[in-house]
């Protein structure tokens, strides 16, 4: 198939082979059964590990493979969503679960908690959000009140995804309550800490392979030596973790509207009404069109903005923000449109596209909703040119 | 522990045509793979390292230079060592022939305690090359395995039929010939795939295996094909379906009794 050319280096290439023949052999077959299950890919992500594809943003020298080059993992999450991004999310957490600890935390901390999810023998999970505090991240409850050489934490953190399934969480906490979002600290917390619970597990829409849960900390007594970065940081490993990680939610918006274009094609080619295929009609073939030029978009301008990261731009959260709401609108534009395609076989469970339809809403909706995003986007500009008004 | 594994490279469909002009299989356009089979004796052998810490895995394979591509691909799964045995003398070996140079091939390294094969190749589907190198060996061996356990020098094998299965007791050195059931063969990783791209793979020629060349190629094979031909598709028979069973039993006895079967 005729593709850009976006200068992808040798690894990234031959993590895109690896990672789409292991979609195609391993996750499409049982997708449709994680899915109406609601089963965990518990066995998927196993050999994932296995296959050393775990640790590809986590440095080599705390046993990963990332030598500066991001793209890798971004492929493999873009590869891994064109066929599920329920898949595609619960391997994606782990470095969302891992970048505090990558940004903020000590040698020391690194070279204990990143080699294991290095290799896939641990998972984690990133612990935001609460009850109250979704978009106003700074709202959280939780609180962690230092004791002797522990911090005791409680409150209920709330839609952690891989939660229950992670061995490493790193949660976010109040250690001041006068100081808002810079009273915040961050925690890395082992599961199986005492006081350290799960609570409700989730029964969503879409991404149902993936385990959405409810942790809960009751006089939970941790290390601390798990503190992230000093105390009050913890809202800056947040943002930090979010600017690097929306690009990995443009990637799954990327792929799930590819998997959703390619099916949509096939089955254009292939559907006869009034004795022609059906894609030999101009308004569906024009339909294919967009949809194909909206994909290449989203993808180009995704790409742009993590290799222009790792070329050292420091300044990228409204880059961030753009592509994580471009590609997440058109993943839901794209995957509605299959459907419209594939007509009343798209509606039906027996053809992928209403699937692919469902997951698509969450990416509108997580790591920042795309209201949040726009505002990062709106803010920025409004910041820039005023600065640009003052020369 | 070490392990032998034999691997064939065969071409990528289960639809092999055949040139009746020469009654050889025709190979131009198809991809090339590792058997299928043979992917499971590899992910047996891979496993039993796995359980047995210090296993070096060896894969074997005899064919032309481009059969370095299953090699690597074995490398890249986690095999320790490769032997690519090629050599214009092997050329046009039968299995009986094959199953020769293998076995000489093995005889040049550590002594193994086990020697995998896949049941069969599934381009000439004979299932005789795994057996004919366990005699060549002086080895037992076990066809149609579907699991093993290895304890003092001792395996247990699982051999499955048609209707069940049969638990054997084998001392080792002993050849295996692996089904599919066994298990569903790993995928590359990433560090195995980095491995192989590095990987020389010098041939081992007929000389270096210290073969009788009175026992290689074509001349040497015992086997003369004489014709070799597509099984003509069955007919489609009748199926009936929808009425009463009583009565759909019935037709079939008249059926059977009309043809003078029963």
């Amino acid at each position: 198939m005729a593709e850009l050319n976006y200068g992808l280096s040798e690894l990234a290439l031959e993590i895109r082979s690896m990672v789409r023949e292991f979609a195609e052999a391993r996750v499409k077959p049982v997708r449709a059964e994680l899915d109406e299950k609601g089963i965990f890919p518990t066995e998927i992500l196993r050999e994932l590990g296995k296959m050393d594809l775990m640790g590809l943003y986590i440095p080599v020298e705390y046993g990963g493979t990332f030598e500066g080059d991001s793209m890798p993992n971004l492929i493999a999450v873009e590869e891994l969503s064109r066929v599920c991004i329920g898949v595609s999310v619960s391997f994606a957490a782990n470095g969302l679960g891992a970048d505090p600890i990558l940004i903020g935390a000590s040698d020391e901390q690194k070279k204990k908690y990143l080699p294991p999810l290095a290799s896939g023998e641990k998972w984690a999970a990133y612990a935001l959000t609460e009850p109250n505090a979704g978009s106003d991240a700074g709202a959280i409850r939780t609180t962690a009140v230092k004791k002797g050489d522990k911090y005791i934490l409680n409150g209920t953190k709330q839609w952690i995804t891989n939660g229950g399934e992670a061995d490493i969480y790193t949660v976010f906490a109040v250690t001041d309550k006068n100081r808002g979002a810079r009273g915040v600290s961050a925690f890395i917390v082992e599961k199986g800490t005492p006081g350290f619970r799960f609570g409700k597990k989730e029964d969503k829409m879409g991404i149902r392979a993936s385990a959405t849960r409810e942790l809960i900390f009751e006089d939970c007594e941790v290390p601390a030596e798990n503190l992230i970065g000093r105390e009050g940081t913890g809202f800056i490993w947040a943002m930090k973790t979010f600017d690097v990680s929306r690009p990995g939610i443009a990637a799954q918006g990327v792929g799930l509207a590819q998997g959703a274009l390619d099916e949509a094609v096939a089955y254009a080619k292939v559907r006869e009404q009034f004795g022609r295929p059906i894609i030999a009609n101009q308004g569906l073939s024009w339909l294919l069109a967009d949809m194909a030029t909206k994909v290449e978009s989203a993808r180009a301008l995704t790409y742009a903005v993590v290799q222009s990261i790792d070329r050292g731009v420091k300044d990228y959260s409204k880059f961030s923000a753009m592509c994580k709401v471009y590609a997440s609108d058109v993943a839901m534009q794209v995957t509605t449109d299959a459907v419209q395609v594939l007509g009343g076989y798209g509606f039906m469970r027996e053809y992928p596209v209403e699937k692919m339809m469902r997951d698509a809403k969450i990416l509108q909706i997580y790591e920042g909703t795309n209201q949040i995003q726009r505002d990062i986007i709106g803010l920025a500009l409004n910041k820039e040119y005023a600065a640009a008004a003052k020369k | 522990m070490h392990i032998v594994v034999c691997v064939k490279q065969v071409p990528n469909t289960t639809q092999v045509r055949i040139n009746p002009e020469t009654n050889t299989l025709i190979r131009d356009g198809v991809e090339s793979i590792m058997n299928p089979f043979d992917e499971n004796a590899l992910e047996m052998a891979l496993q039993l390292k796995e359980k047995h810490p210090g296993t070096k895995v060896t894969v074997v394979t005899m064919g032309p230079p481009q059969a370095v591509d299953i090699l690597k691909e074995a490398v890249g799964r986690g095999a320790d060592a490769v032997v690519l045995l090629s050599d214009r003398a092997f050329a046009g070996s039968d299995t009986w022939a094959t199953s020769y140079a293998l076995s000489t091939a093995i005889g040049k390294l550590e002594k193994p305690d086990l020697v995998l094969f896949g049941k069969q190749a599934i381009d000439g589907d004979t299932a005789q090359v795994g057996p004919g190198v366990a005699v060549w060996l002086g080895m037992p061996c076990i066809t149609y395995a579907r699991a093993i356990e290895i304890a003092d020098g001792e395996a247990t094998v699982e051999r499955l039929y048609e209707d069940g299965y049969e638990k054997l007791a084998v001392s080792l050195p002993c050849a295996l010939t692996v089904l599919k059931e066994a298990n569903v063969p790993r995928m590359a990783s990433l560090r195995g795939k980095m491995a192989a791209k590095k990987l020389v793979i010098e041939p081992m020629t007929a000389e270096m295996s210290g073969a009788d060349p009175a026992k290689l190629g074509l001349n040497a094979s015992p086997t003369r094909v004489v014709k070799i031909f597509s099984p003509p598709p069955k007919a489609g028979g009748v199926k009936w379906q929808g009425e009463e069973p009583e009565v759909m039993a019935q037709r079939l006895v008249d059926l059977l009794r009309e043809r003078k079967l029963v």
